[in-house]
This record gives C-alpha cells, structure tokens and sequence, in this order.
C-alpha cells in the first residue's frame, strides 16, 4: 500500500509546520521520518492518519484519495509516543478493541487478540490493566491493538521516545524485525538518527518543515544533499571551511599535497575510538576520529604535528554549515 | 474537522439555554426589578436604621468568621499534610463534616450546647455570655458552614509543594516560622485567597444557620440575609429587593474574584 | 468529596518539624479544641437529643405524617436532582472544556455563581421568574417543580466542577486512538470518554445530593412551605425548632445527616477504589 503525500501545507495560525511537502512511500517498506523536534514530522504523519487536516495538498493511500477521510475510515494503524492506552480496559480489551468496533464474532476476536498477544510476547500480561504494565510493555500492546484489526499502513510517532535506552534499543530491533514478518507498509517518526539509520529502509529528512532529502540511510550518510543532513547524520567537523566527517580524516605525520598542517591538543581514548582535537596552523579547532590501531600506529601525543586531509571519496562540504542549503548550489554571499 | 458539527451546536445550544434559564435570567431579572421605579427607593430602603444595622451585623459576622477560618485553615492544613499523629483521619473527617449538614440542622446543634437551658450554655449565661439569640452564636454558626473551605484549598496545595524547599531554608539557617513566612506563605498565597474568598461569601450568604440562632431579633440580630426574607414576607418587596441586589452584586464582585483565582486545573 | 488530604506523601524522608513534638501536641491541640467546640460537640448533642427519650420516641417523631412527608419528599427530590445533575452538568462541563463560542467564559464564571449568591437571594430571584409573577409565564410558585428549580440552581456548579478538570487532563489520545482504530464519535465518548469520567460524575452527584436534602434558603420562599405537598425536610426542622419541639427536630435531623453521611463515605470508599485501579 503505496502512501503518497503531495504538496502538502499545515499552518497553526502564522506557523507553518509543513510548507508544500512531497513524499512518496514505498509499499511494504518500514519508513522513517526523521528530523529535529518541531520539525513537522509528527505532523505529516498525523495528516496521513486524519488526526490533522492539511491546509493544502492531498493524501493517496493505496491510489486512492484518502485526503478528507476521518482517520475512522482509512484503516491506518496508529501508535503513539505516549502509549494512549485505554487506561480502564485490560490488555486484551485494548487489543479487542477495533474488533468489536467492527462487530467481528465473539470467537474470531478472541483468537485474533491471543494471536496478537503472542506475536508480541504479551500473552502473559492479557487480563493486566495498562497501569500495571512498563513503558515497553504499553507500547508493544499498542503495536498489537493497532495491528489487530489488519491496517494497510501502521504509522507510529515517536514510539519509543518515552522509554529508557535500553528498552528503546530492544524495542527497535523488535520492530524491525516485526516488520519483516508482517510486512505492512510502515512510516514512524523520530529525532534519533542512530534508529531511523538502524532500522529503516527509508528515511526521510524533515526539517523546519519541509523535505531536506529522501533515501536509503547509506545514501543520505555518503551523499547528503544538504549540508543539514549532513550534520544531522552524523558527526562533522570543519576543516579550511568545509564540513568534513572527522572519520574520514586521514593524520601523515610528514607533508603531503593538499594536507593542512595542525597541532594536536588533545587525545581522548572513547573505548574503540580515539578523538584527536586538534588546531590548524590557521587557527582552525577540529577533531579527526582515528581508530585505536590507527591512534597507536600513529603515537599521537599532545603537542605533535600532523598534516591532515580528507580520504580520497569523502563526503566535503563546499562551504561553511548553513541549514537546508543544498551542496551543490553557490554558496551565499 | 474545521466546519462545526450539527451535533456540538445543539449540545452547545442545550447548555446555553439551561443555564441562561437557570441564572442568567434570573440573577439578570433582581437588577429590573430593584430598579423598576429608579433608584430613589432602593437608596431609601437601604439606609433605613433597620438595613444599615443588617449590613453592620453581616459585615462582623463574616469578617470574624473568615479571620478565624483563615487561621485555622492554614494551621490545620499544615497539621494534616505534613504530620503523622493519632486521631489525623479523625480530623480530616470533622474538617470536611459541615459539607453534609443543613444550615437548620446546624442551628439547632448549637442552640442545644450554648443554648441557656443547657448545662454549658446555662453556666455561660451565668457568667453574663450570650451565645444563642446574640452575635456570638451567629458567629459560631458562620464558622461551622464554612470551616473547610480555607483547608480544602490550601492542603492539596501544600502537598504539592512538598516539603523541600522548607528543609532548604532550614539548611540555610532558617527557624521554622522563618521558613514558613518567607518560602511556605508565598507558596500558597494564592490558594489561600482563593480559600478566603470562598469563605467570605459563604460567610455573607449564610441564612439556614443565622435564622435558627439568632433568633431573627429586628435591629439586633437580623443580617442581610435575613432582612432580605422578613421584609419580603412583610409584603415590603422594594426594600426585600434592594438589600438582595446589594447583596447579589457583592456576589457578583465576589465571583470575579473567584473566576480569577480559582486554581489552573479548573479553567 | 475528596477528604481534605490524602495520605502523607512519601516524596521526602524527614517528616519532623525542628521544634518538634511540643509544637505538634500543641497544634493538635488546639485543633481539637477548634472543631470540638464547634462541629463535634453540638453534633453530638443533635443525636442525643433524637435518644434522649428513647428509641421509641425518635421513631415516632420521624414517622409523623407531615416529617415522614418532608423527609420522604425532600429524599426523592434529592435522588432526582442528584439525577439531572449528573447528566446535565457532565454535559454543561463538556461544552465548556470542548466547545469554544463567544461568551464561553462568561458562561463558565455563571456556574460559579451559585456558590457566591446567598442562597435566600437565590430563592427571592427564582421566585421573581418563576413566581406569580413571572414574565416568563411559568409559574412554579408552591409546586414541587418549582422547590427543583431551586435545588437545581444552588447545586449546578457540583457535577460540573468535579467533571471540568478531569476533561481538561483528559489524554486526547485515547480519543484518537479509538478513532483510527474504527470508533465513531458517539462511540468514543461511550466507550472511551464516560468510563473514565465516572469518579468525577459520581463526586459531584453525591455531592450535590447531600447539597440539596439540605438546602434551606433557596427553597423558603418559592415553596411556600405546604406541608405535605412543598415542604422540605429542613424547612419542617425549622418549624420544630420555632414550636419548640426539639427533640422532634433533632430527630428528623439525624436521619437528613445519616443519608448525607452514608452517600459522602459511599463516595469516598469509590474514591479510594478508583485509585487503586489508576
């Protein structure tokens, strides 16, 4: 079920939270919208739902125009950040719940929600009140009430932002994995890049709303469009003016053609990696990212010298960081 | 979603008539007919010997009661919240009584502790004090109806709060009274104003109680409220009217004060 | 209503005042003092006097024709404006919390109203507009219907009160959730709404009944206080205390402080139910 999002615009008085966003969703894909909080992204979403009505623009959901559908009719899944469990129903009412809307026989239901609950491995838990469960453990119901009734999209906004770290990261490769076994085109939204990387086949950058790229996450981390995406994506660093990754920063310790001499100031051993926070003979701080192979071989001390360069085929930003300024235009001024 | 629903306008055309019906009109109504033949007669009725005294007597009776149920209130929100000690659900349960009890019934409790024929009021009478059929009786009864009221808002306030930032000032050198007037009071100023004011017009318009108590003398212990009824039934609509506009605009001023105040979750 | 405080807050450790147990004795003390002299003591002696010449004669007191009558009247009209209230006022706190129209606010500062009115100038102002008089044609005057019109106007802002506030937190998202989920609106607020506004509903109804079986001034003057057919409990105290017939009095106001009391500890007792369900 393909979901396209054209020109879309949503104003909140003088706000504008999207302004003419264009999206094309794969069907059977796990999509995700990713960007900065305030961004726009839960918006778009709740407009392909039917929780918010655009200003201008349409919603197709599987061909067909879906742009004035109450959110009752479009048979889109929803979980949110907050869980929105029926807080005065047990687990397996929740669960039920689409079905007796749908007046579904008392039999069917009762076999489509032990399916649901096993399939997220909450069998146990089906006569619990919400009050009485943990954050994952809300949130995994919700993903089975959603589910229950068969959507052809499950859309999901900020599903794990409210739980702990660790929980998030379990839960983040559960879904993925879910998703593998049920492929129903998914779209979720987030501001952690490290999840929408780790589990998306595409992401979809929003940032004071408006698309700054689309892609595969490998496409958007080697060929980011913006200089926004780039940073956004990972760590940058700036040498002689352009942005660089400090991973993709290679230290000689003897000259070399393009290099830029610098002195290091300090060396922080992080686990596997070594940042090397250095200043350039212009004056210029930055740090390079070295492998601790890389950091030994070199004996980078502090008060030693290098000649520093970006890796042949890395990723260079063209001018200083300016958000939504696509890389291959002039810069300003 | 933009267009309004059929359905939210009759809900909404349901609720403006019921209450239009039900106090617009009428509270809108006591102002023509107080006013129906000008103001002369209503300024008349009102500085009567017998009205001006009315005010006088609410006007002490409601500012003691409320000084009292001020003090009290806080004390007692202050004992409950933050102690523990036997008996506690036993006072938080008097405290919220007088919600349950008709004005009449509350009259007749007093007249029959302070009343002269009983032991205790009959040994006050002894020593020459009048409780029943005087002001102090009246006074009691305004401080029954309307003790929780103080307490009611400023306890939950107080558990809100909690207890740390009193135990800051006391790290810094605070004494216990300091830390309560500088961090505590303020804390709770507006809950507490919000309290008082409730008390004070419980205190203005209590009748029920008063009528038993003070034994409705004219010119002694008649209040406002009750000049309202016995001039009414006196056939003496135009004063009945006057003093309950008077004491319906006080109202008004009164619910100004307590749409301003009243505590964020309500509005 | 909810009791003037919950239990002790666990949040800090040290719970002691520096000045320690004196000044707590003392406080205790005096608050003690305060509300016995006060509230317990003459309550106490209310019941008293309904036993003081046994159980028999307390039972005849209430069970004459004219107090069972009162009672009996004033107790059904409680249930039904208890009744009314419930769903009128659920309905007046939804339109003010979901609705938005010029004038909302006033509207919503009127329900105050009747707690700040005195409640013999309410009576005087409903008898003026539903009296003899009254221009609106309606006359109320000494009918029943017209003592529920008081009792209706003093305990409006009840159910409406207790109800705003849980509206105003109410997580929206559940409505939301039913609504992708397939639940047309009537079915949300049946299924999803109601549910979780019962405790509210049921404080302020329980509230606002043992508001109006004792409400006194509102209803003095548009009854016209027919006994038998307009006269409320408190009203036939009243005329007790007058013939000094105290212990009839004191009788029947056991059993008006029974009633209240069951429905109030009733309510609390759901109260605590419901906590422990949150």
């Amino acid at each position: 079920m393909t979901i396209s999002a054209t020109h879309l615009t949503k104003r909140f008085g003088d706000f504008y939270a999207l302004r003419d966003v264009s999206v094309e969703i794969p069907s059977g894909s796990l999509t995700a919208l990713l960007g900065p909080s305030g961004g726009g992204k839960s918006t778009l979403l709740r407009i392909i739902a039917g929780l918010e009505a655009p200003d201008e623009g349409s919603v197709e959901i599987g061909g067909s125009d879906s742009t004035h559908l109450p959110p009752q009719r479009r048979n889109v899944g929803f979980v949110f950040q907050h869980y929105a469990a029926f807080k005065h129903m047990t687990v397996a009412r929740n669960v039920a719940f689409g079905l007796e809307i749908r007046k579904r026989p008392k039999a069917e239901i009762k076999r489509r929600v032990g399916e649901l609950l096993e399939l997220v491995h909450m069998g146990q838990f089906a006569d619990r009140y919400p009050s009485q469960l943990s954050g994952g453990q809300r949130q995994r119901m919700a993903l089975a009430r959603a589910l229950a009734v068969e959507p052809e999209v499950l859309l999901l906004d900020e599903p794990f932002g409210a739980l702990d770290a660790q929980v998030r990261k379990e839960l983040r490769t559960w879904l993925r994995r879910l998703h593998d076994e049920v492929h129903v085109t998914t779209v979720f939204v987030t501001h952690d890049q490290e999840e929408a990387m780790e589990v998306a086949d595409e992401i979809v950058i929003i940032n004071h709303g408006q698309v700054e790229q689309a892609g595969s996450p490998s496409d958007l981390y080697d060929k980011p469009a913006t200089d926004f995406v780039m940073s956004f994506l990972g760590p940058v660093t700036r040498l002689r003016g352009s942005v660089v990754r400090p991973h993709d920063l290679e230290l000689f310790p003897t000259p070399e053609p393009d290099a830029v001499e610098a002195i290091v100031q300090r060396v922080l051993r992080l686990g596997f990696e070594v940042r090397v926070d250095m200043t350039s003979d212009d004056g210029e701080v930055f740090w390079a990212q070295l492998t601790r192979g890389e950091a030994e071989r070199l004996g980078a001390e502090p008060g030693a010298t290098y000649f520093v360069r970006p890796v042949v085929g890395a990723a260079v930003s063209s001018a200083h960081l300016t958000p939504g300024v696509p890389r291959d235009s002039a810069p300003p001024g | 979603m933009r267009k309004t629903r059929p359905g939210k306008l009759v809900l909404r055309a349901v609720v403006l008539v019921y209450v239009g019906f039900l106090v617009a009109l009428p509270v809108g109504l006591i102002a023509w007919r107080t006013f129906a033949h000008g103001a002369g007669p209503v300024w008349h009725s009102l500085t009567s010997a017998n009205a001006r005294h009315a005010l006088k007597v609410t006007a002490e009776v409601a500012v003691i009661a409320v000084v009292a149920n001020t003090i009290f209130g806080v004390g007692a929100a202050v004992l409950l919240v933050r102690h523990r000690f036997p008996g506690r659900r036993v006072i938080d349960a008097l405290i919220d009584l007088p919600l349950a009890v008709s004005p009449v019934v509350v009259g007749l409790a007093l007249i029959l502790v302070y009343g002269k024929t009983t032991g205790f009021g009959g040994w006050l009478a002894d020593h020459g004090i009048r409780i029943i059929f005087a002001v102090p009786g009246m006074v009691l009864a305004t401080i029954f109806v309307s003790l929780p009221l103080v307490v009611r808002e400023v306890a939950p306030v107080l558990e809100e709060i909690g207890v740390e930032q009193e135990q800051a000032a006391w790290t810094l050198g605070a004494s216990t009274a300091q830390a309560f007037r500088r961090v505590t009071v303020p804390a709770i100023r507006w809950a507490l104003a919000y309290g008082v004011v409730l008390t004070l017009a419980r205190a203005l318009g209590e009748y029920g109680a008063v009528a038993v108590v003070s034994g409705r003398l004219v010119g002694k212990t008649q209040t406002a409220t009750l000049f309202v009824e016995e001039r009414y039934q006196n056939f003496d609509q135009p004063a009945a009217y006057a003093m309950a506009f008077t004491l319906a605009a006080i109202a008004v001023v009164i619910l100004l004060g307590i749409t301003a105040l009243r505590p964020r979750e309500h509005r | 209503m909810t009791a003037a405080v919950a239990e002790p807050t666990t949040k800090a450790p040290a719970r002691r005042v520096p000045s320690g147990a004196a000044g707590l004795g003392l406080g205790v003390g005096v608050a003690t003092l305060y509300l016995s002299a006060i509230v317990l003591v003459p309550l106490a002696a209310i019941v008293t006097r309904a036993g003081s010449h046994g159980w028999s004669a307390f039972w005849r007191a209430v069970t004459t024709p004219e107090s069972w009558a009162a009672l009996r009247f004033t107790l059904l009209l409680g249930l039904a404006v208890a009744v009314v209230n419930a769903v009128v006022g659920t309905l007046v706190a939804w339109v003010l919390v979901r609705d938005d129209f010029p004038g909302r606010q006033v509207v919503d500062a009127l329900i105050d109203l009747p707690f700040a009115l005195p409640t013999i100038v309410a009576g005087l102002v409903l008898l003026a507009l539903y009296g003899t008089n009254s221009p609106v044609h309606l006359n109320l005057a000494y009918a029943r219907t017209g003592v529920m019109a008081a009792l209706l106007f003093v305990t409006l802002p009840f159910v409406v009160r207790t109800v705003q506030p849980v509206l105003i937190e109410f997580d929206q998202e559940m409505e939301e959730a039913a609504a992708s989920l397939g639940a047309s609106r009537v079915t949300i607020f049946r299924r999803i709404v109601l549910p979780n506004l019962v405790p509210a509903i049921a404080a302020g109804t329980a509230l606002s009944f043992a508001r109006a079986i004792s409400e006194f001034g509102a209803t003095v003057l548009i009854s016209g206080n027919i006994p038998f057919k307009t006269e409320v409990a408190s009203v036939h105290i009243f005329s007790q205390i007058e013939s000094d017939n105290s212990v009839g009095a004191a009788a029947v106001s056991t059993v008006l402080l029974v009633a209240a009391l069951v429905v109030l500890v009733a309510l609390q007792a759901l109260q605590r139910w419901v906590v422990k369900r949150a």
